[in-house]
């Protein structure tokens, strides 16, 4: 076997699943060391192309070989055999057992007498040490923390002879160092004469770890190129197909106090319990809430929509207080809310487009006669309205909502909580799984709603989405918020430290990564 | 179309079950469909066996749309029957116009204040209801056993174990100069027509829909979840209940053990055959009633079990539930 035989080819992989193709014809391979960054936005075909080769899917046409020999297809036994490992965006491990247990898992006979432990020990313990991935075999996973869990993931696919790894979007859950540790364990692992996958649509990354980039649009290969040779600008228009350019803020001045929280604690102990958060939005302004999912964030939200009835401390909206534990009132008081989660929350996917359309004032004169029988025709005339004005992609508004796409939905959503023109907008990871054009139009909508005078909390894990669109950044770390600081005074590298605990740095040391 | 189907594939899968019987399955449908409508008398008494079906059937449908599991229809049913036993043997006595409705209202509030302590233990301390609402059932039939054999038992019944008599008053008229079927019929239509037009066109229909379909989302619209349950229950209860009256005040004219030969548990079969819409209820009600009618007859004349309603009635079931299933997901066979 010479060095120039990849370890891993995809020959012609088509996959086509009704009239959509989500794989066409793609050729790839893959060497011993390297590094091969598989760009793309959502429904690219990444994640189709990965199902493929761990055989959870048939190629219509094509086939994945594993050191020149041809996988069987639809088995992913034979793919682990091969020496392909998967690290999953959400972790695969059982909370109650501990590292050790979590990563013999499976790798003994069901049918032995005894567990070898000894010997699954010291063969942990040597790759462990071998690869840098430093982690007690002994504690429960459940004591770990998120950058942990996914090196106990990474040590499950090595125990199993991995020699092909794949990671699929693994940065998403970390903080901007816990990234960096990866990226150092991957290049230690790459020494050893692994090959790497890995899956991403942040482009930041892509250049910083790969030394090869293969950009996927629309289930075909529009791009392969050298990381050397490669800008970023260049990327994202591969990635996109045409160059969209993300809003950017523009100088306003601000205006009244329209949010006022101060004292605000919530019952309960653990990391998303609300601890004395202090926070103002005037109007006119953008305030971010930066963080590592699980700190709060989820709480001071669910307070915000209505959802909590029970705190400490004041909330306060445009000078009254906020009603709580009934999200009409406060929809009525003025609070435009974009959930997090827009399938399990945001919409009723079986019901059609007006129906959803109306779901947050069915009592109100617009919509139902005394709040007893809805008047279909006024809501369908106003669903019909919203639905052009926010140029949601549907049939009609009698099609079934739960047909749409992410970014129609998304901008059924805005049509909802924004239609109302309210003062105070709470958007929850607004531009979550969306593609490039739907995230510039929600995005340009936050920013129009600023203009016009809302106060508005942009709840986000995208650190680059809250630089460009923010006014102030706070940090929510164990259910605490920092103070809000305006957004040009803090690097990327510092809110880093703040979302991981570590507190706040001397600013300008560093300036931040992507700007 | 689905239930068509349905019905379609279980007749088959049942002729053969009849052909291992020994007769010919021709002969026996056509035994079947003579039984249940071949006669005024036929028709009148499938009618008349339809309407428990219809109240109990409503009951499941509104209940199964907020995802609330009423598998007690049985016992609310029979509770209705006690409320309509209580009050309309002579405790109060009024005009025949007066009477009716107030038998009607007293079981329903009876058959919905049952499901009370369920849907409380649901909505509050997450208790599974399939399991509060099913047992309650065997509780409820014990009671009207103690009740009838005991402090209820009609004087004049022989030693039969049975309560007085419906009061005139209170006795639901005969529709026909002919045969059993009463004014429940009318009753039971009411009600279809006013559940439907209350989940197609009310607001609380709606929340009832979102509740059932994700409840997350309607929490977060605005809409009380539990609010929405604990109404969804009641009303359910209640037509249930509304079931035991006309089957009391209506058919017997008094409360017996037999009163119902599982109207509660069929209401499931009814509900899911019309994908629990409530106008398809009264359709859907009809067919079981006629199968069991039929099958009646069928068994008289030929050598086949009444077995085979229920084995007919079952697979229709099934067969409903699987092409939901299958209409929802593509069939695909691997190599």
């Amino acid at each position: 076997m010479t060095d120039l035989q990849p370890v891993l080819e995809f020959r012609n992989v088509t996959k086509r699943f009704g009239s959509l193709t989500a794989n066409d014809a793609i050729s790839l391979s893959l060497h011993a060391g390297e590094i091969l960054a598989l760009l793309g936005e959502n429904g690219a075909g990444k994640t189709t192309l990965m199902n493929i080769l761990f055989g959870h899917y048939r190629a219509d046409e094509g086939a994945a070989l594993v050191d020149g020999q041809e996988l069987p297809p639809g088995s992913t036994q034979a793919a682990i055999q091969a020496g392909i490992g998967m690290v999953h965006q959400h972790f695969t491990l059982a909370d109650n057992l501990t590292v050790l247990e979590n990563i013999t898992l499976g790798t003994e006979s069901l049918y032995a007498w005894r567990q070898d432990q000894k010997k699954a020990r010291a063969k942990l313990v040597a790759m462990s040490e071998d690869y840098g991935l430093l982690v007690d075999p002994d504690v429960l996973v459940s004591s770990l923390s998120v950058g942990e869990r996914q090196r106990v993931e990474i040590l499950k696919a090595l125990y199993r002879d991995a020699r092909i790894l794949i990671l699929d979007e693994p940065t998403a859950v970390l903080t901007p160092q816990e990234s960096d540790n990866l990226f150092a364990t991957l290049k230690a692992i790459t020494k050893k004469g692994l090959a790497i996958i890995f899956i991403s649509h942040k482009l930041h990354e892509i250049l910083a770890i790969s030394s090869r980039i293969a950009v996927l649009r629309r289930g075909a290969i529009v791009g392969s190129l050298e990381t050397a040779v490669a800008r970023r600008e260049q990327l994202a228009e591969l990635m996109v197909g045409v160059a969209v350019a993300r809003p950017k803020l523009t100088a306003i001045a601000k205006g009244e106090p329209v949010l006022e929280i101060s004292g605000l604690s919530t019952d309960g102990a653990g990391a998303s319990t609300l601890k004395d958060v202090n926070l103002t939005i005037r109007a006119h302004e953008i305030v971010g809430i930066a963080g590592v999912a699980g700190n709060g964030q989820s709480t001071l939200a669910d307070l915000l929509s209505g959802l909590t009835q029970r705190y400490a401390g004041s909330v306060r909206l445009n000078n009254s207080a906020l009603p709580t534990g009934d999200p009409r009132a406060v929809v009525a008081a003025g609070v435009g809310r974009i959930p997090e989660d827009r399938h399990a929350r945001g919409m009723v996917g079986e019901m059609e487009i007006w129906e959803n359309l109306i779901s947050e004032d069915l009592r109100s004169p617009d919509i139902s006669n005394s709040g007893i029988i809805i008047n279909s025709s006024k809501s369908k005339s106003r669903a019909v309205r919203q639905i052009e004005e926010f140029d949601v992609r549907c049939s009609g508004p009698e099609a079934e909502t739960k047909l749409l796409s992410g970014g129609n939905m998304q901008k059924l959503i805005l049509a909802r909580a924004l239609s109302r023109k309210p003062t105070l907008i709470l958007a929850n990871q607004p531009v979550r799984g969306l593609d490039e054009g739907a995230i510039a139009y929600v995005q340009n909508q936050l920013l129009q709603a600023r203009q016009r005078g809302a106060a508005i909390l942009l709840i986000s894990e995208d650190l680059d989405e809250l630089m460009s669109l923010t006014d102030r950044i706070a940090v929510m770390f164990h259910g605490q918020l920092s103070d809000a600081i305006p957004t040009g005074d803090r690097t990327i590298a510092e809110i880093g430290l703040m979302m991981a605990g570590q507190g706040s740095v001397t600013p300008g040391e560093e300036r931040s990564l992507d700007h | 179309m689905a239930p068509f189907w349905a019905v379609l594939a279980s007749m088959v899968l049942c002729a053969a079950l009849i052909s291992w019987a020994g007769a010919s399955v021709f002969q026996a449908y056509g035994l079947l469909v003579k039984g249940a409508f071949g006669s005024s008398f036929a028709i009148n008494e499938t009618l008349t066996r339809s309407i428990p079906l219809i109240l109990t059937g409503l009951a499941v449908s509104v209940a199964f749309r907020a995802k609330f599991y009423n598998i007690g229809a049985e016992g609310q049913l029979y509770v209705g029957a006690l409320a309509a036993t209580y009050f309309g043997t002579g405790l109060i006595t009024l005009p025949s116009g007066l009477m009716i409705p107030f038998l009607i209202l007293m079981g329903a509030l009876a058959g919905g204040a049952l499901l009370i302590v369920p849907v409380l233990l649901k909505t509050h301390f997450k208790v599974d209801e399939v399991v509060t609402t099913l047992l309650l059932n065997f509780v409820v039939l014990l009671v009207v056993s103690y009740l009838i054999e005991g402090p209820w038992k009609d004087p004049m019944s022989l030693g039969w174990p049975q309560a007085a008599s419906i009061i005139d008053e209170g006795v639901l008229p005969t529709l026909l100069a002919k045969g059993r079927l009463h004014f429940g019929l009318i009753v039971a239509l009411i009600f279809a027509v006013v559940i439907w037009l209350m989940m197609k066109y009310s607001v609380f229909g709606y929340e009832i829909r979102a509740v059932g379909l994700n409840a997350k989302a309607a929490e977060f619209a605005g809409i009380k979840v539990n609010r929405t349950v604990i109404l969804t229950a009641l009303i359910s209860g209640g037509l249930a209940g509304v079931a035991g009256v006309s089957e009391t005040a209506g058919l017997k004219g008094y409360l017996t053990l037999d009163l119902s030969p599982g109207f509660g548990y069929t209401g499931i079969a009814v509900a899911m055959l019309a994908q629990l819409n409530p106008l398809a209820v009264i359709p859907s009600a009809i067919f079981l009633s006629a199968v069991y009618v039929g099958s009646d007859a069928m068994s008289r004349a030929v050598n086949i079990p009444t077995y085979i309603a229920d084995v007919l009635v079952g697979v229709s079931v099934l067969a409903v539930l699987c092409s939901v299933m299958f209409s929802q997901y593509k069939v695909r066979w691997l190599k």
